[in-house]
């Protein structure tokens, strides 16, 4: 067996199995926009039955979903600026600072990220039971902020840590103070990793249940609702709220991938001077 | 484009360093340096990494706290002032361009720190000075290696500085751009007569562009002045094989007499101009640089009044300008010897036996700590002298 | 953000460490970590001790009436003995997914970092992309899928893979299918990303030297990719195992893992000492599978 043949052989099975595993992962994608035009025949029937556009042209028929889904966007929005935050300002005392307890604070970090949501569910629902908390909407922000922080801490850290310390250093050689610094090198440069962590941080508690489970209450979310209605019967609204989602993040992935090919192109020679080696795009 | 492009506003007087120290925990990376740039000299700082060049340089820059001792400018003492509140600018190792920012702002940068509004003239003046007219709006990724060099060079001098530091500012490109830049750093230097301080640890690089040269070993400074000085009459056996290669022989020196010092080296006598002795007794190393020696088929070919030892031709190198040659004396030592292929001087091939010669007045007799031996470099490392 | 401005003052992380660094600095650290650290102690480690403290609750009490901490430790040998099999099924069942998902996951995770040149961030998007929408609606997909009436049950029907009256939904092979696709992206991203890393070179100089691509995979790739593939298989493992999902929705009662039976304890019979048991009983359990599996990776003996 000649190595040519080995390699010729190696390429197709590795790139045919990886694309049968894509397919698999995109089999459910696939079933969800195509039931969110189903009109069922039953209410506890999974099937596809009927096309229709009903279920796009009325998505809130059943109203509890929608009231779900905008309290799961107001729990969202407010985790997401709290974690941010709070996260932002530990990756800044992380990366630029040297202090006592540096050990102490990543396993902090750490933990939550490596412990069985379920545990966090219970333990969580545990204290603000024995502290006579009752629970709702702001027990579910509290539990959100909790489990987001550690991965805002971690993607903005990355971001600082990549972040050459020389800029600054130039800018304040350049007549920069420390605000103009950061204003103006600093904060631009971080910037991505921060707006990465937010939306990280929003899929996380958007899509949360396990840890809101157990510490909701009577609020309902919006997978807790799916889940609740796993049980009654499955609206076909909530095919298409899933595919409405799947369809803005896919855009929002889209956008910002053009939009960094735009900027780049843009920012391209103006003079074409000596266009050669200005050309390299990287 | 003439010197008046960048005029000094003030008149800045000489950068002094005194006492200078800086310590990291128990390391002391800069040991109580005290020395004095004239003001629009072009000064290099050279050593190899680790030395405390770039701390001494970060020091002067406002990076790094000095834990004793005083950075002056004139008759001001700046070591305590925050980076921005001095004036001072750097050109850093790698440039570190922002790349957010396009080429125009990074140069304009400074001025718009300083609250001045009306930068553009300012800005197409520097670009052209560095000879970048027409980049402004690019980003720094689509500029070559040179390019961002000579933007980093723009954005520090934009802000007419007192003192432009340049911390190993060529030391990212390559070989034959290094060269050119070198001249091109040379040429603005003139032109705007700033006090320029460039730490490097390339000798070449410091010996071609400086009017002063320091050697910098563990902190603290070996050797100051100007760069054939150096080269010529090194104050330590470290200078002598850092900057450049040297034959360092393990003598002993007998005391000055009649202007000369007479030494023995393994058994035999040689002497040195007492001008050329850093030593006059006791222990000390008889140096020659390699293309000082000259090497003769037999002991009646030396000419009067030069010095000679015999050994046999251990190695022959062919470099195209020059043969560099390894002799390997009676006790074992291997000595460098660069002859030039001028056409008028014999080969010799490996094996051969060879007398190597040489005019005391290029001898030098250095201080040798007891007991030292030799000190050969058999490796060629690209020797300064010879041209390659 | 007021606190950030004073953040980049000369603290230059590239310069060595600074020794006697400006006074006004040394409480800044301490500062930018208090809120985080603060909400992370209260709402993540008080918990644990809160439900540390629950699971020795005196077990007669209830949730109306009251409970008292009477350190009784008994709760954990009667949490396990009336749920071993759970507890077994789940870890049974991660396993077998995590074996599936590395099947999968290795040659995915290879032919983007290797193979698919300037498809790289496509495949990659792929991915990714089911996860941009809801895990429940996804799982609930896995139904329709897997449903008796479905096109893929009557295919394997009809070639004989399933008996007439055979079906998918409602077995271990649909929550372990289940866990396998919920959590391969996590399992794959890791190893992603230290084959990316993985030089091409190397690979060539080990055919150089005289290694069949099967050797150089186990002697180089496969020892190359060690970190990765510890990171995604703890990334696999952890919330497979605790996993209840999937048991519910794709599954039946026969197939409940520990993560229902702590679900119901908690939110249903309402007996907070025994499903804090459980809980810190599964916490512990994965502890002590990291801790080894750690341990093992650590070495060259897990090739």
């Amino acid at each position: 067996m000649s190595a040519r043949f080995w390699r010729w052989l190696a390429d197709r099975w590795v790139m045919a199995v990886a694309l049968l595993v894509l397919g698999y992962l995109s089999l459910p994608i696939v079933v969800v926009a195509g039931l969110s035009f189903n009109r069922p025949s039953s209410r506890l029937s999974y099937d596809f039955h009927e096309f229709t556009l009903d279920n796009w042209r009325n998505p809130c028929a059943t109203s509890d979903m929608c009231d779900a889904v905008v309290r799961s966007v107001q729990i969202g929005f407010l985790a997401t600026a709290v974690s941010t935050v709070l996260g932002t300002l530990m990756a800044f005392a992380l990366v630029r600072h040297r202090f006592r307890g540096r050990a102490g604070i990543n396993v902090l970090i750490f933990l939550p990220m490596a412990t069985p949501e379920l545990v966090m569910g219970t333990s969580l629902l545990a204290l603000f039971v024995a502290a006579g908390v009752p629970q709702g909407f702001w027990t579910i922000v509290i539990a959100h902020v909790m489990f987001c922080v550690s991965f805002v801490v971690v993607t903005v850290k990355a971001r600082l840590a990549g972040m050459d310390s020389r800029l600054e250093e130039a800018a304040m050689d350049l007549y920069a103070s420390e605000w103009q610094t950061f204003r103006r090198v600093t904060l631009p440069l971080v910037l991505p990793g921060i707006v990465a962590a937010a939306l990280l941080a929003f899929s996380l508690s958007f899509d949360d249940f396990i840890i809101t489970n157990f510490n909701a209450g009577t609020t309902v979310t919006f997978p807790m609702y799916v889940w609740g209605a796993a049980q009654r019967g499955i609206p076909p609204q909530v095919n298409v709220i899933g595919t409405a989602m799947f369809a803005i993040a896919l855009l929002l992935v889209l956008a910002s991938t053009l939009r960094g090919r735009r900027a780049r192109r843009a920012a391209l020679p103006v003079a074409p001077a000596v266009g050669g080696a200005a050309r390299r795009r990287s | 484009m003439g010197g008046t492009t960048v005029a000094r506003e003030t008149p800045a007087g000489d950068l002094r360093l005194a006492n200078l120290t800086k310590r990291f925990g128990i390391f002391t990376a800069v040991d109580d340096l005290t020395l004095t740039i004239p003001q629009g000299s072009f000064f290099a700082l050279l050593g190899a990494s680790g030395c405390g060049k770039t701390t001494t340089l970060r020091m002067i820059a406002g990076l790094e706290e000095p834990t004793s001792g005083q950075v002056l400018l004139g008759d001001r003492d700046i070591a305590r002032l925050r980076p921005y509140k001095r004036p001072v600018n750097t050109v850093f190792q790698s440039y570190a361009l922002f790349p957010h920012l396009d080429i125009f702002e990074n140069v304009a940068f400074g001025l718009r720190r300083r609250g001045i509004r009306q930068v553009d003239d300012q800005v197409a003046r520097m670009l052209s000075l560095v000879q970048l007219d027409g980049y402004g709006r690019r980003r720094p990724a689509q500029l070559s290696g040179g390019q961002q060099q000579r933007v980093a060079l723009a954005r520090a001098l934009i802000n007419h500085p007192q003192v432009l530091l340049l911390d190993e500012p060529l030391g990212a490109l390559d070989l034959k751009l290094r060269r050119q830049m070198q001249i091109e750093l040379k040429r603005i230097q003139t032109e705007v007569g700033i006090t320029f301080v460039h730490v490097t640890h390339d000798q070449e690089e410091a010996m071609t562009m400086a009017d002063t040269v320091a050697v910098m070993n563990a902190g603290r400074i070996e050797q100051l002045g100007a760069p054939a000085d150096i080269y010529e009459f090194p104050a330590t056996a470290f200078v002598a094989n850092f900057l450049g290669q040297s034959n360092l022989l393990a003598a002993e020196a007998a005391g000055t007499a009649g202007g000369e010092v007479p030494v023995t080296a393994h058994g035999a006598r040689y002497s040195v101009p007492a001008d050329r002795a850093r030593v006059d007794r006791g222990p000390a190393h008889l140096g020659v640089r390699p293309e000082k020696l000259h090497l003769v088929g037999s002991a009646d070919q030396v000419p009067a009044g030069h010095q000679h030892l015999t050994g046999v031709v251990s190695d022959a190198s062919y470099v195209g300008v020059s043969t560099q040659y390894l002799l390997r004396t009676s006790w074992g030592s291997e000595l460098s010897v660069f002859a030039a292929n001028s056409g008028t001087t014999q080969r010799f091939a490996v094996g051969a036996e060879a007398v190597a010669h040489w005019d005391p007045r290029h001898a030098f007799l250095l201080p040798r700590e007891p007991g030292e031996d030799d000190r050969t470099s058999p490796v060629l490392d690209e020797p300064v002298g010879a041209p390659s | 953000m007021s606190a950030l401005a004073h953040v980049p003052t000369g603290q230059s992380a590239a310069a060595p460490p600074p020794s006697a660094r400006r006074g006004r600095h040394r409480f800044l650290p301490y500062l930018l970590l208090l809120p985080g650290a603060a909400w992370l102690l209260l709402f993540f480690a008080l918990p644990l001790v809160q439900l540390a403290a629950a699971s020795l609750y005196d077990p007669s009490g209830s949730l109306s009436t009251g409970y008292a901490l009477t350190f009784a430790f008994g709760n954990y040998p009667d949490a396990l003995a009336a749920y071993w099999p759970q507890f077994v099924r789940s870890f049974g069942y991660a396993a077998l997914a995590l074996v599936l998902a590395l099947l999968m996951g290795y040659p995915l995770a290879y032919a983007i970092a290797q193979k698919a040149g300037r498809w790289k961030n496509l495949l990659l998007v792929c991915v990714v992309a089911p996860m941009f929408t809801s895990f429940l609606v996804r799982t609930l997909a896995w139904k329709t899928i897997l449903s008796d009436n479905g096109w893929f049950v009557g295919v394997l029907r009809d070639v004989h893979l399933l008996a007439p009256d055979g079906r998918l939904l409602a077995t271990p092979f649909a929550v372990v299918l289940g866990l396998t696709y919920n959590f391969l992206p996590f399992l794959v991203l890791p190893l992603y990303a230290s084959l990316e890393r993985l030089d091409r070179r190397l690979l060539e100089a080990a055919s150089d030297l005289y290694a069949s691509p099967v050797r150089a995979f186990r002697r180089v790739t496969l020892p190359l990719s060690m970190p990765g593939l510890v990171a995604g298989t703890l990334l696999f493992f952890i919330p497979a195992s605790g996993d209840y999902i999937n048991a519910e929705l794709l599954g039946t009662p026969n197939e409940y893992m520990i993560g229902n039976v702590i679900d119901s304890a908690f939110l249903v019979r309402l007996d907070y000492p025994q499903g804090a048991a459980l809980s810190f009983l599964l916490m512990a359990a994965m502890l002590a599978v990291v801790f080894v599996y750690l341990r093992r990776a650590g070495t060259e003996e897990v090739l």
